[in-house]
């Protein structure tokens, strides 16, 4: 993974100061907390209904052992003694002090991490494809691209005031698991024709209460240009993005308004003045970072992996946890490894300290000391050799972490909703639990396959329902909670928003509801054909005779 | 409100016109952008030291003709949160090569203060209470990541010495 040398240190040592400096000022009451507002969202920190919450960026994902270690210590020493895994591959404490946070982002920086930008309106912590680097069908690996665009949009001084916040993210793979048509900026690399490396470049992507697929601007920018283009965009977004209404603020409603040809225009045309400046990327800088994510030294192994395969025929309980959290990998031998932290009731991305420790020490025993965060909230160990899996999955079930459950019905994103959300209009939480105990039957979970639920306990979307393939909203009507049914979502690469089927269900029918959906997929389903799937075989007509039919 | 340059404050002797004030002639004279594109012609014959304040929305390619004409150009930030300004003035200095004096004004922080001197600002229009945080707040960042108007030399120089020389 990228290590910091002595610039990006003495760059993130500073920011520490600086923000000590800050909480000082604001503790002292020279800063009002309208003034401090946009600091402390600069450095992270939220301040919720009854604490602040400090957000710690996981730069696309990616932490050694070590860090994870002191997410874990810290989460002792200043929170409750644990955290949670958040859908923008970030992590996040809920019950810090303020005047705490200094010495946390001390801790935090001592092992080269922080919590810059991970709020406010500026660019923020840039996400990838979990399976960078090892996943069969990736071309290029994606982490260079979002080092150079963290180091890149870091303390930019002309994109830290933008209209709104502004998320891009990187895939370098076939498969798009990093979801990148629901993004500010999406790139996807890739080589062209003349076998020249580079990015289509998708703007406009996003959820919340106006949901978009973005859209291509420019299907290939070479690599050199990335930054000068990216500067070209956050340009005339930051100039023209809508600065009068909150809700109307992201660059997915300008490209809306104005039209992606005409935004594309601009862009082009301010690129021109861009593109050969300083800007244009030194060879050397992509070589150096690139050196810091060439492949690890593998073993030389022989596929099949006799003492995996038989563990695999002997002991259900592994198999099943090998079906789904088990990712192949580039290199024979190997896999990646799926940690759930979705356990059947437990709150989807929580983890303790103690499991933190448990998942960095099994991280270090078995794959070389690496850990990466999903955006489905889950964790990868990435360099797992195939003879380590059963050990493994022992280590995890040991630390009750071997759900096996990924990418099934009850590996659910859902957002904090009423619980711990001011904005929230329904509780979501709940409903995820109740859902995975509903289908807490592993054998019910693997029989009906891939399936993705999403729930948002508002419009704001933080749960991604718009992308779930069964998405789940939670509103409030005449003092009810109401939760609205979208199907079809998806966040791969053929992104699309779900459909609303019809009138909400109730907080006690909307358990049911997903039932009869998932019973309604069983009875029409082909064989090995996934939900969604079906869902586009048939349409979402029959779905929405099962569920409005009349009862009598 | 103390104008800063390089941190020492300085002797303001400008003028924003307001027009139901008929100034003296020679006062160096700040015209806000909408009353220039009224009166245009007006001002340009104004008998004295010429200035001008954009506002975030004024799009700097429609007057960048009369540059040469002002000594001074101010670009407001109506609210700290609002960004404009920072690409409005990097337009100026790197696009339009407008040499003379640029000030912020408006409401504006000790904490922006690095980045409006990066973008190419020269004085600032500061609160009272800020005219002595400049030098803390300029050495808070010490190599930046990435280029921009000022002369910094940049993290990537550092990096690659060479590439830099050339
Ligand atoms: S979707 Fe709404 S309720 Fe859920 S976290 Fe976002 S703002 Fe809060």
């Amino acid at each position: 993974m990228y290590r910091y040398d002595e610039y990006d240190e003495t760059l993130v040592q500073e920011r520490v100061d600086q923000f000590r400096g800050q909480v000082a000022r604001r503790l002292s009451g020279e800063l009002t907390e309208n003034q401090f507002r946009p600091l402390r969202l600069m450095n992270g920190l939220y301040l919720q209904l009854h604490s602040y919450m400090l957000r710690v960026a996981i730069p696309y994902g990616v932490l050694s052992s070590t860090q994870m270690h002191r997410l874990a210590d810290i989460a002792r020493r200043y929170d409750k003694g644990y955290g949670h895994f958040t859908t923008r591959q970030n992590f996040q404490y809920n019950w810090p002090r303020l005047e705490d946070t200094p010495d946390i982002l001390q801790d935090l920086a001592d092992v080269e991490m922080h919590a810059i930008q991970t709020s406010g309106n500026c660019i923020r912590n840039v996400t990838s494809d979990e399976f960078a680097g090892v996943a069969p069908d990736e071309t290029h690996d994606p982490r260079i691209a979002c080092e150079i665009i963290r180091q890149w949009s870091s303390f930019h001084p002309e994109f830290s005031f933008l209209p709104r916040k502004f998320k891009i993210a990187v895939s370098g793979a076939k498969s798009d698991r990093a979801a990148i048509k629901v993004h500010d900026i999406g790139l996807r690399q890739y080589q062209n024709e003349d076998g020249e490396t580079g990015y289509e470049v998708m703007v406009g992507g996003g959820q919340g209460r106006t949901p978009m697929i973005a859209k291509t601007i420019r299907p290939f920018l070479l690599e050199k240009h990335l930054l000068s283009y990216l500067e070209a965009i956050m340009r005339v977004y930051n100039r023209f993005g809508r600065r009068d209404n909150k809700y109307k603020a992201r660059i997915k409603i300008l490209v809306h308004e104005m039209g992606a040809a005409a935004f594309s225009g601009l862009v082009e045309e301010e690129w021109e003045q861009l593109k050969d400046t300083s800007l244009q990327l030194p060879e050397a800088e992509v070589e150096r970072i690139q050196s810091y994510f060439e492949p690890p030294a593998y073993e030389d192994i022989n596929e099949p992996v006799a003492s995996f395969e038989n563990k695999r025929t002997e002991d259900k309980g592994f198999a099943a946890w090998v079906n789904t959290s088990v990712f192949p990998h580039k290199q024979a031998g190997y896999a990646a490894a799926i940690i759930s932290l979705k356990p059947i009731g437990g709150v989807p991305g929580d983890a303790s300290a103690e499991q933190m420790d448990a998942i960095a020490d099994l991280a270090d025993q078995y794959s070389l000391g690496e850990l990466r965060v999903t955006h489905a909230q889950n964790l990868v160990l990435a360099y797992v050799k195939k003879s380590d899996l059963y050990a493994l999955w022992q280590g995890l079930v040991e630390a009750d972490l071997a759900t096996a459950n990924q990418g099934l019905i009850t590996d659910i994103i859902v957002c904090p909703g009423l619980d711990y959300c001011q904005l929230a209009t329904a509780r979501s939480i709940p409903i995820a639990q109740e859902i995975a105990e509903r289908f807490a039957d592993i054998r019910r979970q693997h029989d009906i396959g891939n399936l993705y639920v999403n729930i948002s306990g508002c419009i704001n979307a933080c749960g991604h329902h718009h992308v779930g393939h069964i998405g789940i909203l939670g509103l409030e009507k005449k003092g009810q909670e109401s939760y609205q049914i979208t199907l079809g979502g998806r966040a791969d690469e053929h992104a699309a928003i779900g459909e609303r089927v019809g009138p909400a269900f109730s907080y006690e029918t909307i358990v049911d509801a997903v039932e009869t959906i998932v019973d309604t997929y069983i009875g029409i389903r082909e064989t090995d054909e996934r939900f969604i799937d079906t869902l586009t075989r048939t349409g979402t007509d029959v779905f929405k005779e099962a569920l409005y039919a009349d009862p009598a | 409100m103390p104008i800063l340059r390089n941190g020492a404050v300085i002797e303001d002797k400008w003028v924003l016109l307001d027009e139901a004030d008929e100034p003296q002639a020679g006062t160096p004279l700040v015209v806000p952008s909408e009353i220039w594109r009224a009166s245009r012609d007006r001002y340009l014959k104004w008998y004295g030291p010429l200035g001008i304040r954009l506002s975030p929305a004024d799009e700097p390619s429609a007057i960048a003709h009369d540059f040469g004409r002002f000594e001074l150009i101010e670009i407001d930030f109506p609210v700290f949160g609002d960004g404009r300004g920072f690409s409005i003035a990097r337009l100026l200095r790197e696009r339009y090569d407008y040499q003379g004096e640029l000030r912020a004004v408006g409401d504006i922080l000790r904490d922006q203060f690095l980045f409006l001197d990066r973008c190419g600002f020269d004085t600032l229009a500061v609160r009272q209470d800020q005219v002595g945080a400049w030098k803390e707040a300029l050495s808070e960042l010490s190599t930046p990541y990435q280029a921009a108007t000022d002369k910094r030399t940049t993290v990537l120089s550092h990096r690659h010495p060479a590439k830099a020389a050339e």
